[in-house]
């Protein structure tokens, strides 16, 4: 009976003990997602709580210019990668013509580019002083600029080219994965209902697909609003520009702040966007029989045309500026390969590895927070910190300024009443400001991805395991960790290659005198010295390949029946 | 007391949703207890509290003469030692089929863990296939690990939720004879959950059947709930019922069939009746009288049996149909002039609410 009773009260203490403990967890969480959101809430408190009212100043100048370039820019860059993205989706998934196989990955290939380093690429080949046009010159005997006409790469056409060259891959990968994902089945049934394959695709296969593409679409769009280098090079006076220059330039924090929320109205509509497209994607598998893509032939003029199709956004995407690059390398290697580029690189290694192993750490912690306690409270606070993707890197920038800021002031201020010694900005300008920033626009690629695998283990094998004898520690560490371990690397390497190519927010919060690869390369190519920064801008892109690679690979295994993991019948 | 799953007085509702309301049971060792009701009646969350993968809101659950969960005690699932079979069997996909039975024999060293593992997986018959990841066996081989990964640890309890509902209706039958033998020779208490009426009929030495509010309707032995249901929703749990609507007078009601005798109902009380397919007798020609004369409308042949629809052919009631089961298939141009008379056995009357 003793021995009963002994039971019984160790068995109540423990199960006190473990209520308390994931109470304190998700406490946790919360706090850590408010942390992540405050940024974007002091954003918005400065900008409706103005010290000097520019609000008025700012309608009468520039602020049409601003919203009127911005919307062009995105009108431009949305309907460009919509074309190039799903007409090549298309054409590799169902279609069969000569290099269709390599097409599948190569044309993800130019998402390892950053849109200012094609930029300043592009610039560098088709400017007056530039090859190109000095080869036209000689060939057609022309002396000056006027007695012919070229396009002007530094202006809003050059930058919706650039953009809509290393962007449309997202619209690509989305919809690829929606037209793998459909029933064969339902376009049969349209053939046989009399419609060709060309009226099949507008009547069938498209309209499945909206939803992916338009989630696709507003992801580019999102990093259209987030662009900084090639804007700023081409000086397209966009949104993102005009917070630079008023803050930079016009000394003017407020008036920054209040163009970056009126940015996050943009923001908002396409998050919005993206949210009821994902939503509306559940519904699309009305059946479930998949069959053998029925793979068109395209033979002779056919197969040309989809060749070329596919091989010009991968050329101009990405052969052309790694090989320009690449060329650089070797012909400027004395100019390339200095000391001081290893000591960025070492820097950019050093804060993006930090960041991808914050955001990862932070990540696990909140979907666990999420999936112990539940609720809808906790799930709609993650969602909202792991907004930050959203969130154009000039406006987030402002954010951890501005908070950074009150709060070494507070310090400050405990400091000097309790003790007397001032202890200045601790974190403004420092390495900790670059690394909060990163972490809030990247949380939520971490986040996604740890929550996604985290919601594979069901809850009946954490039942099946803790019947079984194992407590809840040997049952994450025996169930957990090895189910999500290749995830949580693919998230580290996602934010990784992120952060590495991540221009805006660093240029804004990094140390005085501190240079990363993409700071570097921003400054020394913006000046014409695209030599000088080929080796470090090849850096880049090569980090960028890495994750083309998982998604290549992930989008081949992406179709039941056709994955190594699929179910025998 | 003695060993075996004690429940009593155990209620639960989820957000003011009762799901069990005072549900008592008592599992001795050796049994097998079948838990009957409509999905969203509480029976798998019963199984859940019985586990400890829920937390109990009121009552007591004892399991072998220590009480797990009650009075403010709330013993994890890992000290409980029960086994627990999930629906979706939820084999662990990083592991092989060997490493999922040896995960609940941590206790004991490595070979011998193997060894007793092997030897579990040999009387399911899934031993040759123990190097091998869940996500390459079918879903009856799936099942036989989930079973003998239950098992391994030689628990008190055993639990099984909706355990063949998975399966293919052809395999369902062998795997169910299979899992019964299996656990019959282990000797231990078993709470099974299921909606299938027949499954239950086949496993269980006894029967809960469960009401959707979560309330237990009747307790007793597969041929009680058969034979004697309580009302009209056990009464039909399996299947299609002829039903007919009638008052009683002089301790009977009028039928197309002639009057049937009525028990323990007052006089002049409305009531339905309900009569089994397979509670008619057919006979051919008059049959001395006790029959009413039918005629056949069709018949339907299902293999081990046939559905014959009838149609009373004279008297006030004629017109009248009645769905009957007879053995085997039915030829309607050999039997002729038919009569069918009522089975007692397959009669239910309850008084019309």
């Amino acid at each position: 009976m003793t021995s009963m009773a002994a039971k019984t009260a160790g068995a109540t203490w423990r199960q006190l003990d473990w209520r308390s403990w994931t109470d304190g967890w998700m406490l946790g969480t919360i706090a850590v997602a408010l942390a992540v959101m405050v940024p974007v809430i002091a954003v918005i408190t400065l900008a409706f709580n103005p010290s000097d009212d520019i609000w008025q100043h700012l309608a009468s100048t520039v602020l049409p210019l601003y919203i009127g370039t911005t919307l062009q820019l995105m009108v431009g860059v949305g309907i460009g990668t919509f074309v190039i993205g799903v007409g090549s989706a298309w054409l590799v998934t169902m279609c069969r013509f000569p290099g269709r196989r390599v097409f599948e990955w190569a044309l993800l290939l130019p998402m390892a580019v950053p849109a200012y380093v094609i930029a300043y690429v592009y610039t560098d080949i088709l400017e007056y002083a530039g090859p190109l046009q000095k080869g036209l010159r000689e060939v057609f005997d022309w002396t000056n600029k006027r007695q012919y006409w070229f396009p002007e790469i530094r202006s809003l056409g050059g930058a919706i080219s650039m953009m809509t060259l290393v962007l449309y891959p997202y619209v690509y990968m989305l919809s690829r994965a929606a037209f793998l994902e459909q029933s064969v089945c339902v376009l049969e049934a349209s053939r046989v209902l009399g419609r060709g394959p060309w009226r099949s695709f507008f009547s069938v296969a498209l309209p499945l697909a909206r939803p992916a593409i338009i989630v696709g679409v507003s992801l580019v769009l999102m990093e259209t609003l987030n662009d900084f280098g090639t804007v700023d090079f081409f000086a397209v006076n966009t949104f993102t520009l005009g917070i630079f220059d008023v803050w930079l330039n016009m000394n003017n924090v407020a008036g920054a702040a209040q163009l970056a929320s009126l940015l996050l109205f943009f923001v908002v509509a396409l998050i919005l966007l993206e949210r009821f497209s994902r939503r509306k994607q559940r519904f699309h598998h009305t059946t479930s029989k998949y069959k053998a893509l029925p793979g068109y032939r395209l033979d002779g003029t056919l197969g040309v045309l989809s060749f070329t199709a596919c091989f010009i956004p991968v050329l101009l995407g990405f052969l052309v500026p790694s090989g320009v690059l690449a060329a650089y390398a070797v012909t400027h290697f004395e100019d390339a390969a200095n000391p001081a580029v290893l000591a960025h690189a070492a820097n950019s290694v050093m804060l993006s590895s930090l960041a991808a192993v914050l955001a990862v750490a932070v990540a696990i912690f909140m979907a666990y927070g999420v999936r112990i306690k539940g609720g809808n409270v906790l799930k709609a606070v993650t969602r909202l910190a792991s907004m930050g993707y959203a969130v154009p890197g000039s406006v987030l920038a402002v954010g951890v300024i501005v908070s950074l800021a009150s709060l070494d002031n507070a310090i400050d201020g405990f400091f000097r009443e309790m003790f007397g010694i001032s202890t200045g900005l601790l974190f403004s300008g420092t390495i900790a400001a670059v690394t909060f920033g990163y972490l809030v626009r990247f949380l939520a690629l971490s986040f996604g991805t740890v929550e996604a695998s985290l919601n594979k283990v069901t809850p009946n094998m954490e039942g099946a395991a803790r019947s079984m004898g194992h407590g809840p520690f040997s049952t994450m560490r025996r169930i957990h960790v090895p189910l999500i371990k290749s995830s949580v690397l693919t998230a580290a390497i996602l934010v990784f290659v992120d952060c590495m190519k991540e221009l805006p927010m660093t240029v804004i919060l990094r140390p005085f005198n501190f240079q990363t690869l993409a700071t570097f390369v921003h400054q020394y190519a913006s000046d014409e010295q695209l030599g000088e920064a080929s080796l470090a801008a090849l850096a880049i892109v090569g980090t960028g390949i890495l994750p083309v690679l998982f998604l290549s690979m992930a989008i081949a295994h992406s179709r039941p029946g056709h994955g190594a993991q699929g179910k025998k019948p | 007391m003695m060993k075996g799953l004690h429940v009593h007085g155990v209620s639960h509702a989820f957000d003011g949703h009762t799901v069990l309301d005072n549900v008592s049971l008592t599992i001795p060792a050796g049994e097998l207890v079948c838990l009957l009701g409509p999905s969203g009646s509480g029976k798998s969350t019963l199984l859940r509290i019985a586990a400890g993968l829920e937390r109990l809101q009121q009552g007591r659950v004892i399991i072998d003469e220590r009480v797990v969960a009650g009075s403010g005690t709330h013993v994890p699932p890992e000290d409980r030692g029960v086994g627990l079979m999930f629906q979706d069997y939820a084999l662990f996909p990083h592991l092989t089929v060997l490493d999922n039975v040896t995960f609940g024999l941590s206790h004991q060293p490595r070979r011998q863990a193997r060894k007793w593992a092997i030897e579990m997986l040999k009387q399911v018959g899934m031993d040759g296939h123990a190097g091998k990841h869940p996500h390459m066996l079918s879903g009856g081989q799936q099942q036989r690990v989930a079973l003998a990964r239950a098992l391994a640890p030689e628990p008190q309890l055993v639990l099984l939720d909706e355990p063949f509902s998975g399966l293919d209706k052809g395999m369902r039958a062998k795997i169910r004879e299979d899992t019964l033998s299996v656990l019959k020779q282990s000797g231990i208490a078993t709470m099974m959950v299921t909606h299938d009426p027949e499954e239950a009929m086949f496993m269980a030495d006894r029967i809960k059947v469960l009401s959707h509010d979560g309330r237990i309707l009747q307790a007793g032995r597969p041929a009680d709930i058969y034979y004697q249901p309580v009302d009209e929703y056990v009464a039909t749990l399996f299947g299609h019922m002829n039903l007919i609507k009638g008052v009683v007078s002089e301790g009977a009601v009028d039928s197309p069939m002639g009057r049937i005798a009525v028990n323990g109902i007052d006089e002049g009380q409305a009531v339905k009746v309900f009569i089994r397919p397979e509670g008619f007798v057919l006979a051919n020609g008059v049959d001395g009288g006790a029959g009413t004369p039918v005629e056949v409308i069709s018949t339907r042949l299902l293999g081990h049996s046939s559905i014959v629809r009838l149609q009373v052919r004279e008297g006030k009631d004629i017109g009248a149909e009645f769905q009957v089961r007879v053995p085997g298939s039915f030829d309607v141009a050999k039997k002729g002039r038919l009569s069918a008379r009522i089975d007692g056995h397959h009669v239910f009357v309850y008084p019309e609410e």
